[in-house]
Order: structure tokens, then sequence, then C-alpha cells
């Protein structure tokens, strides 16, 4: 395929996995998070650690939508799924996330829930046109880069007078979630989590520009390079890490040039900041509350509110005090440090947030990386 | 068939009530297309000397028809393919339908004649079927099961237990094209593609591939949970290894394109017109050579190797150079979010 193969070539990723070697201090480790979920996605399906040397670490960070939704959340959405008169709408890895009792959107689905997977939110907009004495609901859900779409169904659900089209709105903020990372005290004081740098997020930069994330760099001396999801992609930005922290700067680069800026997409931010205003604080799967890491809708579009519309309360199920979801998160733990994983925790009967989605970091350590590091490679 | 003016109406129940109404049906419809005087309750057949191959498979698809196919096609090569990979050249099928109550006779026809269409370029007959109409809402337009028989080649002992270490994983063609082409014209999917389904009858070049390589351990069709189901079946069964090189396995631009799109993995995805094979390596080259002579073949390509391992894992070269296991899928293929 045209413009992506070439940033899965072979011969020039071990040129730049020969350059992160040789620049690479043996003496020392560089513990790199790649926030997004679809680096990590990238890093499993290509085998990107392979390729780097033993010094270099990636902690697998808190960046997958489906992960670090809080259980009650979900049930909402399972409740409101089972009132006769909704049609759930949802995107497809959303559907089998196990909540309380291993209930999922899917098992709702068999036991008679009208749950539908689309592809995008305009789907869901459509079923709500075609079927105008049902109540369609939209599970929204994601980062920056799902927002804006969700912002213009709402513009158009306004601008058509849709009567039985919702949103239930869960769309978060990524600096917000990396400032509790770098600032939680159970990181600082128990846990203590040295993240040495990180891999900036591709499409949510796409909206939100480098900017936001200078913060980082000069609060924290972090440094952050904003990566694009292909595997060459996360390797230079691998090296212009190792580059940064090497020279002892921590400074905001992008990598990914061909689709970010510096401001981001001027057009979204004011069509998101149209429709939806901050939370005052937001519950994250394995984080806990994160003040202001959340949107919901402005009250010029409460009608569309589904929380409002249907009066739902976010209920407070405990999860498995087994689950090691809340360290992985943060990196404070690897996959293979969970007593559960790959014993009572598969991607066949996942139990921690980590082992549902194909790019949470249990999931994609199951699922492409379980052999230990070192055994013999295919010939 | 031939001229035979396209139905009108719909299903109804007195289709399946057992009188005159059905057998109409079955006479205008399901004779017309496959052949046969359905004047008795079952067939009697004249088999060949061999060990006899025998298989079953119920067929469930939305959308009914999709680019390349449709259920009646698929309903007729999925069980001739079962039978082929057995190394049995397939002889005769039955067909059972469960139909919906308001089903569309002309849809019926259609479907009726694409398995004619089907069985007969398969050189097998269907020689025995029944029907039955289920109420509104309780099926979901059209189920078909057919079964099939068919007579094992001389010497071919093929089995997943078969495979040893050093073998080579052959593939006959692209992997990915059934289930694009039907996930791209699946209402909630939005998009275009000029992706058709593979749909095709393997039993020819499952014979033109034995006489090649007669060695040849074992043969499979990639379907549901596309070509990693079936390696890691493989796997468990021959308790070994398998060793797969990306950058070997063939996918067409426009499947790789979707699945992109869509967040999946073509390595999972259905195929309904390619096997894949475990062939000594001795024989490798020759029933490569085999393969790419035939039409249905001409892209196939050695794709990995098995090996020693007692994790029995299926493992992969990726396109970087990296490795990663190729894993059973859980439950279903989903689309991913961002």
């Amino acid at each position: 395929m045209k413009y992506v193969e070439e940033f899965r070539d072979a011969g020039l990723a071990r040129g730049v996995a020969a350059r992160i070697a040789a620049e690479a201090d043996p003496g020392r480790s560089y513990r790199l998070m790649e926030f997004c979920g679809g680096h990590t996605h990238a890093i499993f399906r290509y085998g990107v650690q392979d390729l780097l040397p033993d010094s270099v670490r990636m902690i697998h960070g808190p960046g997958c939508p489906v992960c670090v939704l809080p259980i009650g959340r979900l049930e909402m959405a399972i409740d409101l799924a089972r009132r006769p008169e909704v049609i759930l709408c949802s995107y497809g890895d959303m559907l089998r996330v196990p909540a309380s009792r291993k209930m999922t959107l899917l098992r709702a689905r068999a036991e008679g829930a009208d749950v539908r997977m689309v592809g995008s939110v305009d789907d869901a907009l459509r079923l709500a046109q075609a079927h105008p004495d049902r109540e369609v609901v939209f599970f929204a859900i994601g980062f920056e880069t799902t927002t804006p779409p969700t912002a213009v169904a709402l513009r158009r659900a306004e601008a058509l007078g849709l009567a039985n089209f919702s949103v239930l709105c869960n769309h978060v903020l990524t600096p917000a979630a990396i400032t509790n990372i770098l600032e939680a005290p159970a990181i600082r004081q128990m846990e203590r989590v040295e993240i040495d740098g990180f891999l900036g997020p591709a499409h949510v930069s796409v909206v939100i520009g480098s900017q936001p994330y200078e913060f980082f760099a000069e609060e924290f001396g972090k440094p952050v390079v904003i990566a694009g999801f292909e595997p060459l992609d996360v390797m230079q930005s691998i090296l212009m890490l190792v580059r940064q922290i090497n020279e002892g700067r921590a400074e905001v680069e992008n990598q990914y040039t061909r689709a970010v800026g510096r401001h981001g997409n001027a057009a979204a931010k004011a069509l998101v900041a149209e429709v939806f205003e901050l939370r005052r604080s937001f519950e994250w799967r394995g984080l806990g509350t994160v003040p202001y890491s959340a949107l919901r809708l402005r009250a010029r579009f409460a009608r569309f509110d589904a929380e409002a519309r249907f009066g739902l309360v976010q209920s407070d199920p405990p999860e498995n005090r087994a689950c090691a979801c809340p360290q992985i998160l943060r990196g404070a733990a690897r996959p293979t440090d969970c007593a559960l994983f790959g014993r009572q925790c598969t991607p066949q009967t996942p139990l921690g947030s980590c082992m549902v989605s194909d790019e949470g970091a249990c999931a994609a350590y199951y699922r492409y990386g379980r052999r230990a590091r070192g055994t013999e490679a295919p010939a | 068939m031939s001229g035979a003016p396209a139905p009108s109406g719909v299903v109804e129940m007195r289709h399946g009530a057992g009188g005159r109404d059905m057998t109409d049906l079955i006479a205008a419809l399901f004779l017309s297309a496959f052949g046969g005087t359905g004047q008795e309750d079952q067939a009697t057949l004249d088999l060949p000397p061999g060990r006899v191959a025998l298989s079953t498979d119920g067929f469930v698809i939305s959308p009914l028809f999709f680019p390349g196919g449709d259920i009646g096609t698929l309903a007729v090569n999925g069980t001739v393919n079962d039978i082929a990979m057995g190394g049995a050249r397939p002889l005769a099928l039955t067909a059972g339908f469960v139909l919906e109550e308001g089903f569309a006779l002309a849809d019926l026809a259609r479907i009726a004649r694409s398995m004619g269409q089907a069985a007969r370029a398969a050189g097998v007959r269907i020689v025995a079927g029944d029907t039955k109409v289920v109420e509104r809402g309780k099926g979901d337009g059209v189920f078909i099961t057919t079964a099939g028989i068919g007579v094992v080649r001389d010497g071919a002992c093929l089995s997943a237990c078969n495979a040893r270490p050093g073998d080579a994983v052959l593939v006959s063609g692209s992997m990915g094209d059934h289930g694009v082409a039907v996930m791209a014209t699946r209402a909630g999917f939005d998009f275009e593609t000029e992706v058709v389904s593979d749909c095709a009858a393997l039993h020819d070049l499952a014979g033109a591939l034995l006489d090649a390589a007669p060695g040849c351990r074992l043969m499979r069709d990639p379907t549901r949970g596309g070509l990693a189901a079936v390696l890691n079946e493989i796997a468990q069964a021959s308790r070994v290894g398998i060793a797969l090189h990306e950058a070997r396995v063939p996918v067409r631009p426009g499947v790789r394109g979707a699945c992109e799109l869509l967040g999946l993995d073509p390595l999972y995805v259905a195929n309904e017109g390619k096997l894949v094979a475990v062939l000594p390596a001795a024989e490798a080259e020759a029933g490569l050579a085999a393969l790419h002579a035939h039409p249905l073949g001409r892209e196939a390509a050695i794709v990995g190797e098995v090996r020693d391992d007692p994790d029995r894992f299926v493992e992969m070269e990726t396109l970087l150079g990296g490795r990663r296991i190729v894993d059973w899928i859980a439950g279903e293929q989903l689309p991913r979010i961002c």
C-alpha cells in the first residue's frame, strides 16, 4: 500500500536500530513511556522491542480509551442498552469489555439488548433518523482524536432537530492524564516510576498540536517526542529521545511533522470548545480520579446528553484487587508482574482493563510477546 | 436456471407444510437448479473403491449476497473444500434449507442457481435436500446446511497431526479477500472496496498439489479465524511450533487498506478459496510450482516452516524484522477505536 509500506521497511528499521544501539549508553537505562495504545499496538505488532538494545525499555502508558474507562461508566451503558426503547451504539472493541459479573455489551446483546457496533458516530446519527420511534444513544469514548467527530454529530443533531439522539459522553483528555502520571503521590513515593521520556501521541496531537506538551518538558524536565504510529516513526522517535536524554535536554520535539503542527487543528479545537466543557473530575480505570481530565456536553446541548436525559448515575463497582492494571497503566509494573496475567486473565477471559483491547498492554504482551526475550527468532 | 421465469412472491408458511405448495417450490426452484427428480427420500450412490470422506457445514451469513459470491456458492464450495482438504475427490452433496417466512422467492431462486452452478463447476451433484420454513423473525432470510461425501485418493493420509519440524508451510494465494469483501458490504461498515470474495472450490488445486507433492502432510482451508487459526490448530495437533514470515504472506493492497482502516489483522480474516499446506521441505518447491501452475494458485507462496517448540507457538518475523506471537483470536475480531 502506497505511503504506509515505506514506514515499515526492514532495511530502514535496521539502520535506525543500529543508530539507537550506537548512541544509547549501555551503562544507563532509558525508560520511555509510549502514552498511546496505538504506539503499544505498533510496538508489539512489528516486534519493535526486538530491535532495541537492552538499555532501552518501553513502558506502556494509559492511552487506550477502552482500557481506562471505569466499570461504572460501562455499567451505565449496559443499563441503558437494556431499556427496550434504546438502541445503544458503540465502537467495536468496547463491546467485549467486562463490567461486574463478567457482563459485557456483547452479552447484554445476546440477552436481548439492542446494541449496535458502528464504525463512526455518523452511523449512529443515521440510525436515529431511520428509527424515529427508538432512542438512539451513542456511547462516546476516546481521547482528543474521537472527540471532534462527536462534536460534529451533536451539531448536526441540533440542526436536524433530532429528538431521539443522545450521547453518553466519556471523552477524556491526554495532557491531564500525563500530568497525573507524573504527579501522582503514589508514584512519587511508594512505587516510584522513573520515566526518562515520553513518546507523544500521534493522532491526538494532530488535533491538539505539540504545544500542550511543552508544560511537561519544562515542569517535569522530561523530553517528549511526538511520534507517528508506524513502526519506523516509533523507532526514529526513540532515537530522538535517546539523543535528548544523552544531551541532557528536555524539549518537545515533533517526529510526526507530516501531520502535526504546534497548534494542531484550530477548526477541530473550536468545534470541541463549542460543544463540550471540562468536567471538574473524572474517574480513570487504573489512575483513579483525575481533575479536569474529561469532557461533558455544554448546557446548549443538554437535551442530547444521555446522562441527563435518562437520569443516569455512575455506580462504583469494585475492581479485582489482585489485578495490577492500575500499576501497569502508570508504568509501575509490567504485565508479567501481575499474578493474574496469563492464568485467570487472558484475552479470552479478561479480568483487567489492560487485557481487553488489542491496545492494552496486557493483551499486547499476551498476544505478541509471551515468549521470554532472548529465545530463538524465526530463521 | 435455463430461462425459467424468476418466481415472484415470498416464502410463506405453506411452502414448508409438506403439501403440494412445497413440492411445487422444490420443483420450481431447487430441482431446476440442481437437476434430479426429487422423487425419493434418499439418494443412493455407487462409490468408487477407497476410504470415504464425509463432512457437514452450516452457512449463516449477512449479507446473503456479496461481491464474488453468495450464501449458495459458499454452501457448495465450503463443503467441497472440507472434503478436498482430506485429499478426497468430492462426489455428492446434500443441502438443507431453513427459510424465513417473507423471504423473496426471487432471491431464493438466485441462491439455488448459484448452488447449481457451483456444484457443476466442482463436478459434484446435489443429490438430496430438505426444506423447512420458520415464522417471520425466527430466521435471517435463509440458512443452508450442506453435507458432502467424497473418496480419498490412494495413498493420501493427511492429518493436522502430521506436521514435522523442518516441513514447509505454503498458502495458495492472498489472505483475507473473503472476509473483507463481506465486511465491506455489511450494514454499519460504510466503505467501498474493489475486493471480491475468493470463494472457490479447491479440490482441483488440492489434487494438483498432491500429484506434485505426494508426501504432503496436511491441507487446511483457512476460513473463519484466518491463517492464524489454522496455523495454531496445526501447531497444537502436531505438537510443534511454526515460524511465519510476514513479508512472504500474500495480501492484496485492497485488503491491506481495508484492514488498516478498520484496525483488523489480515492473518485473522476469513478466506473461502485458499488452502494452507504443510509439505516436507524436499517437496516444497515442486508443490509450489504445482500451485503456481493452477489458476487458483498463481499467488501461492512458502510462508513459513515447522520447527521444534515445546510451547507450540506460531511466531512471526514481522515486516520490520522483529518478532511476535500470532495467537488464536479471542472472540470476534472487532475494529479498534483509534
